[in-house]
């Protein structure tokens, strides 16, 4: 078996990154597409840590923290635009948000 | 070689429940199998040698922001499935069809550094002590961006409040 290199971990993140991007295109559910931004943001927190590894110093994992920061308060505000969105609309379906449609 | 085993079996795990979070039918299942994913992505990081971060996954996210999740799914109490309504100019397949165009971006570019094959020196091995290494980079080389990320998070605290007022 060949040692696990960065590589590996970059496919990975790769395999991760494409599988969040394939359910933020196809589900309407928008809970579940900020969902697949999650996993997106981890895909990339993979990449980061592999190489904060390999190079050997932390600061890769000094971004890491600021892309959790990041993610933290996105889902606080995309979950705050959803409720006010559902008191409005009473669902959750991006296809019935075209309220800012021209 | 238990390094390898380590890191196929927690791969095989992230991958497969990063599956099972968007094909799940129902939300609050989507969100289960969000939480086992980033559980199993905090032990790869324990494997890279980020005790520290591993952590932070588990505490920010299974234990933050899923009850975030959590609490809206229970607040948007959905009479109708949001799959139930369907717009004729959004089509599924499209999507799948953006997905695998970036899918074969990525094997393009993969393919390609194996034909170049660019070498990265490893560096130093990291010493074991990781809280303390995090500490010091990010508070000495990266203090401005540290208190930049607490003010991004105060915004977003105020806006998330404001958002989720009663009278907008």
């Amino acid at each position: 078996m060949t040692p696990i290199t960065p590589a590996h971990y970059m496919i990975l993140s790769a395999a991760l990154f494409i599988i969040g991007v394939i359910g933020v295109m196809t589900r309407r559910n928008i809970i579940v597409i900020f969902m697949s931004i999650e996993l997106i943001l981890n895909a990339v927190n993979i990449n980061l840590i592999a190489f904060s590894a390999q190079v050997g110093n932390a600061v890769g994992q000094v971004f890491a923290i600021f892309v959790i920061c990041v993610a933290a308060a996105e889902a606080a505000v995309g979950l705050g635009i959803i409720l006010a969105f559902y008191r409005n609309k009473e669902t959750v379906n991006i296809d019935e948000m075209n309220l800012m449609r021209w | 070689m238990g390094e390898a085993i380590a890191f196929y079996t927690l791969a095989a795990l992230i991958l497969a429940f990063g599956v099972l979070v968007i094909t799940a039918r129902s939300t609050v299942h989507s969100i289960l199998f969000l939480v086992a994913n980033f559980i199993f992505v905090a032990a790869l990081y324990v494997l890279l040698g980020a005790q520290f971060l591993a952590v932070i996954q588990v505490v920010v996210y299974a234990g933050g922001i899923v009850v975030l999740y959590l609490f809206v799914v229970m607040l948007v109490n959905l009479k109708r499935p949001p799959e139930a309504h369907h717009d004729r100019r959004r089509r599924t397949g499209l999507g799948l069809a953006f997905g695998l165009v970036v899918l074969a971006e990525f094997v393009a570019i993969a393919v390609y550094k194996l034909v170049q094959p660019g070498s990265m020196p490893p560096g130093p091995p990291m010493s074991p002590d990781n809280v303390q290494l995090v500490g010091r980079v990010l508070y000495t080389e990266y203090l401005v961006p540290f208190e930049v990320a607490s003010m991004l998070l105060l915004v977003a605290m105020i806006g998330a409040i404001v958002l989720a007022r009663r009278e907008l």
